[in-house]
């Protein structure tokens, strides 16, 4: 199954390796060489059960009930975006790690490390933004905590948050439990945070109407919940995109995932700007999308139950999962040939050539 | 290499004596060079490579060409096995 | 989106799948020069519904690839420079140096930048009087007129803090490299469709003379890339050496003479050593003289640096299309995209890449 090279103890191999000595920004993007750093660093010092899931959540037991418990940072550059800022995304994406799970999200707690020098306005405006988006997605903030960073050390605003949430005593979701034969169903159009903060970005800048999508999505996960308690896996990609999450979700569960291009929604502007930069939507961050893996006798009525919420209204089944190639995702062009989707180590970079 | 994609001039403006275009690349625009293509108007397609246009899309040779592809499509069908 | 979706049509394309496998009754060994060109090969998976009898092989049609193991130093060791600001292609970022590379220095403090169009970095040298930036300026003959733009820009402004470490390759004599080595296997080309559009085929009717093999102006999408292997097909099937144009939307004879201009101006033919293959004679640019002042190699003081590449990397013979990704055997296993051992494995379009990405499986199973 393993898809990583064999690292710097390859013995045999005479040719010299850069030392993977310090932590690159690769390591923070959400592809193999975040998933190294996991394997090898935190796993082995952290190993237990509920950690070895992996999930974008953890489930643990308390007095009978289960909890999902969540944490994410958010250092995202620049700190307002279109169609949200770091606060708003801080909500968004936590609500999002419980709501995966199955989980009914309830509390947060938000840590601030601010950056010595920051205008108090705009702390104000994000923490305002983060009032909202929390009190549209019916979660209180209960506790926080603050610090502040020499100038230099910080890129003006870092969010730490952890999400609580119930899980119903019916649900069960993990990437492990894809099975051959089941379907992959997605909300909506892909790339369109990644190209919203691109879009900004000094060097590459373009004119563009695209918002990031950075939304909460545990409403649209319950009205699929409603229709079913046997879904068996939902991710939200962010970073590293659709391939990413599909990635993970084919090696933990130890199957093939067969997409089909026809099928995926990209919208005009992502588009467009994708061809430009040369970069595969497939790559590019989203903040408010899912996947769902789904029986294939209940994936109809999942499907339409995502198209009548605001947030799934462009909900497609975009492939299939199968026996056949354990732990590689591919796809079917739009000539109906096959290409593989693979993993990125790092992030994807705008290319001339 | 070389990615160049085609775009639709939608605006153009001299700044510094040097023709500078708002390009449309499917939803989005970006502004362009178009000194290498005196001969492009605002309505053109043209061939974007790193921020300059470096021809200006023949129309008329690329619909010649192309109707002929259309055909061959239409006649042939199937793909034919691996 | 207008002139890309077109030529991605499926019909069509499979028309002409069909059209190559009635055509082709000879085994034939064809190649692509151009890294974008191999990318969409891959990526559509255009050599899956090509017949038995076409071999495609990759051509060194990546700068990426082949910039000089030197320049990708000296980049870093300016990047490394407290005063310096790094500007660079995206392309750049992973390709390995002696040590590091510019992403790895970015990790330890260098201070490089992305940049879409050169241009950019003009503007980030505007917007940093007190800081040194240095464009490292690659490509084939496609972006280098927009790289000359950007020292004649410079130069018309004044501009103090502004300098480019240039690495340009030229197709024509690298292809005449390569059919001239007796172990030279390629029947016919498909020329790179954007750089004949800045420079025209005139050079490549030069090769079909002398090497009296045919040569088709290709483009970079499914529907062009088959297109222009039909035409090689039908010609070495009736023993003709003919140059073609099948990009004739974007490519003309002469191509595009403003830009030709432009770069006449700024830059003048030198000899240049190709990474994996060694030196050409006259194969690249640098600047002229009138520029010195914007030539980061006569701005700073740089060391010549000199390295090996990793003896395992058999760079030289995949982008000479001796032999594939899939002949080498640290493929994928001492060699992927993240522990690259040479250029091919990093370039979003090295064929070495391009097979990791889209094909690595077929190796394993």
């Amino acid at each position: 199954m393993a898809k990583t090279a064999p690292t710097i103890l390859g013995l045999s191999c005479p040719a010299p390796f850069p030392a993977k000595d310090t932590v690159l920004l690769g390591h923070g993007s959400g592809g193999k060489l975040s998933a190294e750093l996991v394997r090898d660093i935190f796993l082995p010092a952290f190993d237990n059960p509920a950690l070895a899931r992996l999930d974008d959540q953890a489930v643990v037991q308390v007095n009978g009930s289960r909890i999902a418990i969540t944490t994410d940072s958010f250092v995202v550059k620049p700190l307002f975006f279109p169609g949200g800022d770091i606060g708003s995304l801080a909500v968004h994406g936590t609500v999002n790690d419980l709501a995966m799970g199955g989980a009914q999200p309830l509390f947060l707690s938000v840590a601030f490390i601010i950056e010595e020098g920051l205008s108090v306005d705009v702390l104000r405006r994000v923490v305002e933004s983060l009032q909202r988006a929390a009190a549209s997605a019916g979660v209180q903030i209960v506790t926080g905590d603050t610090k502040v960073v020499e100038k230099g050390s910080g890129d003006g605003l870092f969010i730490n948050t952890t999400g609580i949430g119930l899980l119903e005593p019916d649900v069960e979701m993990s990437a492990n439990r894809a099975r051959p034969g089941d379907q992959v169903l997605l909300s909506g159009s892909i790339g369109e945070h990644g190209i919203a903060i691109l879009a900004q970005r000094e060097g590459l800048q373009f004119e563009s109407t695209v918002e990031s999508d950075s939304a909460s999505l545990h409403t649209l996960v319950a009205s699929m919940l409603n229709v079913t308690r046997s879904i068996r896996c939902m991710r939200d990609p962010t970073r590293g995109g659709l391939s990413s999450t599909l990635n993970e979700i084919a090696a933990q569960s130890q199957v093939g995932i067969e997409l089909d291009e026809h099928s995926i929604p990209v919208g005009e502007e992502v588009r467009g700007a994708c061809e430009l930069l040369g970069l595969d939507p497939l790559y590019v961050a989203n903040e408010g999308k899912l996947v769902a893996i789904v029986d294939p006798v209940i994936a109809g009525p999942v499907l339409a139950a995502m198209r009548g919420h605001d947030l799934g209204r462009q909900a497609q089944i975009i492939g299939t999962v199968t026996a056949s190639h354990p732990g590689l995702v591919t796809m079917r062009t739009v000539l109906g040939t096959n290409r593989v989707v693979d993993m990125l180590a790092g992030d994807q970079l705008p290319r001339i050539c | 290499m070389c990615l160049a994609i085609p775009g639709k001039i939608v605006a153009e403006e001299l700044r510094n004596s040097l023709r500078i275009g708002r390009v449309q690349f499917g939803g989005i625009v970006r502004e362009t060079s178009l000194d290498f293509v005196p001969e492009a108007e605002v309505g053109d397609y043209v061939m974007v490579h790193v921020g300059f246009a470096i021809s200006k899309v023949d129309a008329e040779e690329a619909e010649r060409t192309y109707e002929l592809l259309e055909e061959m499509g239409v006649l042939e069908g199937e793909l034919p096995p691996a | 989106m207008k002139y890309i979706d077109e030529y991605r049509d499926a019909r069509i394309a499979r028309g002409l799948a069909k059209a190559i496998a009635n055509c082709a009754r000879h085994n034939w060994v064809l190649m692509e020069i151009c890294g974008g060109q191999t990318h969409t090969i891959m990526r559509y998976g255009l050599d899956e519904i090509l017949p038995r009898q076409i071999e495609l092989v990759h051509g060194p049609g990546c700068p990426v690839c082949v910039t000089p193991l030197e320049t990708i130093d000296r980049a870093i060791a300016l990047a490394l420079r407290p005063e310096v600001i790094l500007v660079s292609y995206g392309d750049m970022l992973r390709v390995p140096g002696s040590d590091l590379d510019l992403f790895r220095a970015k990790a330890r403090g260098a201070d490089v930048r992305i940049v879409y169009s050169p241009t950019e970095a003009v503007t980030i040298a505007r917007g940093n009087p007190d800081r040194n930036v240095v464009f490292l300026a690659i490509g084939f003959e496609t972006t280098a007129p927009a790289n000359a733009m950007a020292a004649w820009q410079a130069r018309r402004e004044g501009l103090a803090n502004f300098s480019m470490l240039v690495s340009h390759v030229l197709v024509p004599p690298a292809i005449r490299a390569l059919l001239a080595s007796p172990e030279n296997r390629v029947q016919g080309f498909i020329a790179p469709g954007h750089v004949c559009t800045v420079m025209g085929y005139q050079e490549y009717e030069a090769l079909v003379r002398d090497f009296a093999l045919p040569i088709v102006v290709g483009g970079f999408e499914p529907v062009d890339l088959l297109e222009a292997i039909l035409m090689l097909l039908k010609q070495l099937e009736e023993h003709e050496a003919r140059l073609e144009n099948q990009y004739v939307r974007s490519v003309s004879c002469q191509g595009n003479l403003p830009a030709q201009r432009i770069m006449q101006e700024v830059f003048e033919i030198a000899d240049q050593k190709w990474r994996g293959i060694g030196p050409i004679p006259r194969s690249g640019l640098r600047l002229r003289s009138e520029f010195a002042a914007y030539d980061a190699n006569k701005v700073f003081d740089l060391e010549l640096i000199t390295a090996d590449e990793p003896a395992e990397c058999i760079s030289a013979q995949v982008l000479q299309g001796l032999k594939k990704p899939t002949d080498c055997p640290a493929f994928a296993m001492r060699c992927t995209p993240e522990n690259p051992l040479g250029a091919p494995m990093v370039s979003a379009e090295g064929a070495c890449a391009a097979y990791y990405h889209y094909r690595r499986h077929a190796r394993a199973s």
